[in-house]
């Protein structure tokens, strides 16, 4: 692997359970590393200890042994150079669209501010809509705003935990093209957290399979794909169902008509 | 990246304002919004005056009686000056309680361990009933506007301090994992997040203490004070059994609490704090 930004190494981690000296085991030995500039996701059933997985990574949780380390340091804490983008509703609801995507620029002069805050409004589409509250946008625009959020912080790396998941199927297929296009002009690191194969593959350069509780790493699937993909090219639906293979699922709904 | 605004639905920005009267039929129209709690008011007080007179008291006052009473309270020069006296010492016990109790809730909220201290101390003074401390005002503040301020402050100050700490224990974790992300001071933690998530919240308890602040004017102005409402109603009472102008004090509180509320909810309309209600109301 070379130059690693993000590493992964021998990662456990357990909850207390119900019950007093029970122990629920979460993650078992996670080895994973991201390189600079890549966009990689992590796919797994619902609750492998994904989002865990990603909670440590950013710093919220402790993890029970192992160590993550981003640029050679152990991370301890979060830090505003490593941006995370939550599921939904991560946006302020308090502050309005321009303040909200201010809210990591701290030290810039105000001109500064303006310009970034208006760079990145730009950016996610949301031109025109500076003054509304979130509560008053519908959730793929929340999304858009929690984005350029995280972006005009000018992190290195963006964690996203799920980001789409709450969203409608068109609005997140047109939010997974936003992101890429973003991605590629922006040349962040991103890792991405989903449930869903097809996003992941749609996005990745390359997938990282969980198995079920305790979550470990299964599977690496690079997605060597060019970009802009196409949903119907043989290359995208071989990747696709070779994540489904590996996760031991059924491509077919429904029993055999007799 | 035009088209974004092509997936995005635009919720209607005011959702709370009235809706255009349309024809007189329509039982939402402004006229029946008025129409409705003001026919109320006037089969009530029939039904005072002729209750009144049927029963043939001659203590209990009519309606009118109190109509008069209180234009006797305006000629006189009282009725304003004793609003005047209750409203300065509510407002002062009241910004009493709102300045200590929001901080202090905000830190007991925060902190774990202060909470754990504080909060039978906190449930212990609550339930005493602020007339109780009646003879410790006197007694600590003696004849002076002091007294009765330091009970309505007793009064107002545990609802606030109370839901602010309900707030911070209930503060959704995603904002505070943002806040936490944009690497905030402490202080900056305190200020441009745990407040403004809290808020609203916040808000709704300052309502609460408004009107528990306000319901204790009465007994506090019971004591060492000869100005006020409350005085008023103490003062008819005993100097010639004036029935009138106490129904006539009882009136001026009620009506000065209804507009006090409505001033409160009024901060829940401001644009930072919206968004806590929505849902909550049409």
């Amino acid at each position: 692997m070379k130059d690693a930004t993000v590493s992964i190494r021998n990662l456990s981690m357990r909850f207390p359970g119900k019950r007093a000296g029970e122990e629920i085991a979460v993650l078992e030995n996670v080895n994973a590393d991201v390189s600079r500039g890549e966009f990689v996701c992590i796919v797994g059933p619902s609750g492998c200890g994904k989002s865990t997985l990603l909670n440590i990574v950013g710093g919220f949780l402790k993890a029970t042994s192992g160590e993550v380390t981003v640029e050679g340091q152990p991370v301890q804490h979060p830090d505003p150079r490593r941006i995370f983008v939550f599921q939904e509703n991560g946006v302020f609801p308090w502050l309005n669209v321009h303040e909200n995507v201010g809210f990591g620029l701290r030290q810039e002069t105000p001109s500064e501010r303006q310009h970034i805050i208006a760079r990145y409004i730009d950016m996610v589409g949301l031109g025109g809509f500076e003054t509304a509250y979130p509560h008053e946008l519908s959730g793929g625009m929340r999304q858009r705003v929690e984005i350029a959020r995280a972006l005009a912080a000018n992190p290195d790396i963006i964690y996203m935990d799920e980001p789409f998941g709450a969203l409608d199927f068109l609005t997140r297929l047109k939010m997974r093209t936003d992101l890429v296009r973003i991605w590629q002009s922006e040349k962040k690191t991103i890792l991405f957290v989903t449930h869903d194969i097809e996003e992941a593959v749609q996005v990745a350069d390359r997938v990282l399979i969980m198995t079920a509780r305790p979550g470990t790493i299964q599977d690496v699937v690079d997605v060597d794909l060019p970009r802009p993909r196409h949903l119907d090219s043989p290359g995208y639906l071989e990747k696709r169902d070779r994540i489904f293979q590996l996760m031991g699922m059924s491509l077919r709904v429904g029993e055999t008509a007799a | 990246m035009n088209s974004a605004r092509a997936d995005a639905v635009v919720e209607q920005r005011s959702t709370s304002a009235i809706p255009p009267a349309r024809r007189i039929g329509d039982p939402d129209s402004l006229l029946w919004r008025i129409v409705r709690p003001v026919g109320m008011a006037a089969l009530f007080l029939t039904l005072w005056g002729l209750a009144v007179r049927w029963s043939g008291s001659d203590l209990f006052p009519t309606p009118g009686n109190v109509a008069s009473g209180i234009v006797e309270l305006i000629r006189k020069g009282l009725l304003l000056k004793y609003i005047v006296a209750s409203v300065f010492r509510v407002s002062w016990g009241f910004a009493l309680a709102v300045l200590i109790g929001v901080p202090l809730g905000l830190v007991l909220g925060w902190y774990s361990r202060a909470f754990q201290a504080f909060n039978p101390f906190i449930q212990i003074l609550r339930p005493i009933s602020p007339i109780a401390w009646i003879p410790v005002a006197i007694l600590w503040f003696g004849v002076s506007d002091a007294a009765p301020i330091f009970l309505i402050f007793l009064a107002s100050v545990f609802p606030i301090t109370v839901a602010t700490i309900a707030a911070v224990q209930n503060m959704q974790l995603v904002y505070l994992r943002a806040a936490q992300n944009f690497g905030l001071s402490t202080g900056e933690l305190f200020r441009q997040v745990i407040l403004r998530a809290c808020l609203p919240q916040i808000i709704t308890g300052i309502r609460i203490a408004l009107g528990v602040a306000w319901l204790v004017v009465v007994a506090a102005e019971m004591i060492a004070v000869n100005s006020g409402l409350g005085y008023l109603i103490i003062d008819a009472r005993n100097a010639g059994k004036r029935y009138d102008l106490v129904v006539a004090g009882m009136v001026m509180i009620g009506l000065i609490g209804l507009i006090l509320d409505l001033l409160v909810r009024q901060l829940e309309k401001f644009d930072e704090v919206r968004w806590g209600y929505i849902g909550r109301r049409k």
